[in-house]
């Protein structure tokens, strides 16, 4: 009797959220006072407040948590963390989730600011200088070839005030400047994936 | 000053408030001679400042008039209004203690009549108001104000008005060459009753109480529904005098945030409750109150009155912390933003008038002697503290039941000291 009571409120999650994720161990200071929730500029664009995210947290939603587009949304203004009477690093636990969750494979697939993380991350790994002229028209075209024209088209007239003042070159789409040590810097990246997976615990 | 005799049997009390009071009468009527050093021309402190006191809703005046009679009557007590300690040297058993007391400008031969008052013109902020309205340059404290003896404030000596002052006075009460005296006196023990001040409401930002007009705080709320406060008693908004009938209370203001005050200050919970009661009173079933709170914390035995005004249907609770507040430019209410905790719904209410129900701080930071203080900044019971103890709220922040306790527990500890004083030289 006494071990189903305790198995019951054993919460795996809380303690996943706390090993994996980045500021996880914040989360249980969450007192729910709601200022974060009201705080959010976009609050009322998502889903899940970041005081809703917590108390799901605790209460074991794992595959909701883990699957909203909530973290997706932050926008990085930082007013919920100025706001927090407890003090918690809100916006870099939201951050951390949306990369826990990536990580696992469990993001939403078409959350567009996932998908825009995505290319941002591998342009930039590639030579480990964002390459801006391939990452703005994979950015345009995001989100199929008739919109991307549309985008690209009203988006022109920046893009030569940007070559004009040198701050984008045409020759970057024959493949762009990169550091001087590529494969050792993608050595470094290897090693630092590995070193994020060992620590990584496994739950269940 | 130099009738004053003191010995190192001698308690001296420091604060005039509900719990200075009760400390200094607790050991003079035990027998100990006592001194009383009150910053301000009067007694009370904080408590004279409210309209009722919970949880029996009766008013602060009965309570503080028994000991204002208890206070005239005892031979053993010695009252020092106007007066701050300066230094404080020595071990337990053996101080030696600097007063610096300010000049009143009005000696014992005043009969409170007021015609100084009515002589003068310039006016100054009323401090007893806190600062809602304004007073004038020759003042009685307050309507029940002990000692009930006017003051010049310093401000007007010098000036025409000081000899209107002097010229009214028919009881040649008015003394203008009267001077800041230094007063060095040694005692056994001490009592530090120096109490709490609210606090500085502007500093949460949100909630922009420098800038929203509509948005006031608690201690504010109380002067506003005594009938000696600034508006008679009328519960009315400040930007334009408007009946406040529909009034939210934002619990937690500055308290429980790490940003501010960590701790809970306790008593704001009940404030909030008992000021539901003046917006009834005032308005019948038209004036309602909604009380945004993250939990409510009626202490202990008080829960009753908490769950009784939960019952009144002119109440509202909503459970949430108020993210912003932003001013309706058009009529001058404050809009309240934020998300319901209990359905998670977002809610923009417009109200007549914000209250918030700001926290307690000690209101010394800095004192002359040294004394152990906790994280937030209230002073510890310690025994490197020697003879040095601590009453009311300038321990904890205490509602006045609890402040009464500490109090006395405070004044049988410094007898304890005197006692063996006492003792050793018998
Ligand atoms: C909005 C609000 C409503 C409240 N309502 C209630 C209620 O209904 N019922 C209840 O039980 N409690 C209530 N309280 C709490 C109550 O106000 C306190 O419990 C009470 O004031 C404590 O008294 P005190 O003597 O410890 O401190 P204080 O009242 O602060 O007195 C301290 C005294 O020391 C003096 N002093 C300060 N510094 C010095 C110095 N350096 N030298 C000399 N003197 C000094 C001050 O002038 C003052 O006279 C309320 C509080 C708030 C904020
Ligand atoms: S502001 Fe902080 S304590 Fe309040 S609900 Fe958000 S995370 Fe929790
Ligand atoms: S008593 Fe109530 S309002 Fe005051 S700090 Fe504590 S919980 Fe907040």
């Amino acid at each position: 009797m006494a071990s189903d009571a305790i198995n019951y409120y054993r919460n795996n999650f809380l303690k996943e959220v706390e090993a994996n994720v980045e500021e996880g161990a914040w989360v249980k200071m969450c007192m729910q006072c709601g200022v974060c929730a009201g705080s959010c500029p976009l609050g009322n664009a998502w889903e899940h407040t970041p005081q809703k995210i917590f108390m799901m947290i605790r209460a074991g939603k794992r595959d909701e948590v883990l699957s909203s587009d909530a973290m997706w949304m932050c926008t990085s203004c930082y007013n919920c963390i100025a706001r927090c009477p407890r003090e918690l690093p809100i916006t870099h636990i939201m951050h951390g989730l949306a990369n826990y969750a990536h990580r696992l494979g469990l993001a939403p697939k078409n959350q567009p600011t996932r998908k825009f993380a995505t290319m941002f991350w591998n342009n930039l790994t590639k030579k480990g200088r964002v390459n801006e002229l391939k990452l703005g028209i994979a950015l345009y075209f995001m989100n199929g070839l008739v919109n991307g024209i549309k985008v690209a088209i009203k988006a022109m007239p920046l893009g030569m005030s940007m070559m004009k003042t040198k701050r984008l070159s045409p020759m970057e789409i024959l493949g762009g400047h990169g550091i001087k040590d590529t494969s050792g810097f993608h050595a470094i990246l290897k090693k630092a994936r590995e070193i994020e997976d060992a620590k990584m615990k496994k739950f269940d | 000053m130099a009738d004053i005799i003191a010995t190192n049997e001698t308690i001296l009390v420091v604060g005039g408030g509900i719990s200075g009071m009760t400390a200094a009468l607790e050991a003079a009527e035990f027998g100990k001679q006592v001194i009383l050093v009150e910053k301000s021309p009067s007694v009370g402190g904080r408590v004279g400042k409210l309209y009722k006191y919970f949880p029996k809703m009766c008013h602060p005046t009965c309570g503080m008039e028994i000991n204002q009679r208890r206070l005239k009557m005892n031979p053993n007590l010695r009252l020092l209004t106007m007066t701050e300690v300066s230094s404080v040297e020595g071990e337990e058993g053996n101080y030696s203690v600097t007063l610096k007391t300010a000049p009143r400008y009005v000696n014992e031969n005043c009969t409170a009549c007021g015609a100084c008052g009515d002589a003068v013109e310039a006016e100054f902020d009323n401090e007893h108001n806190y600062n809602l309205n304004k007073r004038k340059g020759a003042y009685l404290p307050s309507a029940m104000a002990h000692p009930q003896r006017y003051v010049l404030d310093p401000a007007i000596i010098g000036t025409p008005d000081a000899t209107k002052a002097k010229e009214a006075c028919k009881f040649d009460a008015i003394d203008l060459e009267m001077q800041e005296q230094e007063t060095t006196l040694t005692v056994g023990a001490i009592i530090w009753a120096t109490g709490w001040q609210p606090y500085d409401a502007a500093k949460i930002q949100p909630y922009g109480y420098d800038r929203i007009q509509n948005v006031i705080t608690s201690v504010e709320f109380e002067r506003m529904a005594d009938p000696h406060g600034p508006t008679g008693g009328k519960l009315l908004r400040p930007s334009d005098n408007a009946e406040a009938k529909n009034v939210a209370f934002i619990q937690c203001a500055g308290s429980r945030d790490r940003n501010h005050l960590k701790h809970c200050s306790r008593i704001c919970c009940m404030a909030s409750l008992k000021q539901t009661h003046y917006v009834e009173d005032a308005y019948g079933d038209e004036g309602k109150s909604t009380i945004y709170y993250i939990d409510i914390r009626a202490i202990d035995r008080i829960d009753d009155f908490h769950q009784k005004v939960k019952a009144n249907p002119n109440v509202t609770f909503t459970k949430s912390k108020v993210a912003r507040i932003d001013e309706n430019k058009g009529n001058g209410n404050p809009i309240l933003r934020g998300v319901d905790t209990e359905g998670y719904h977002r809610y923009d209410n417009e109200h007549d008038l914000v209250v918030l129900a700001v926290g307690m701080e000690p209101s010394v930071s800095d004192f002359p002697v040294k004394v152990a203080v906790n994280e937030n900044g209230y002073i510890e019971q310690d025994e490197s503290n020697g003879g040095i103890f601590a009453a009311g709220c300038s321990t904890d922040a205490l509602d006045v039941n609890r402040a009464v306790q500490s109090a006395t527990a405070s004044a049988l500890r410094a007898i304890q000291v005197v006692n063996r004083v006492a003792g050793s030289e018998g």
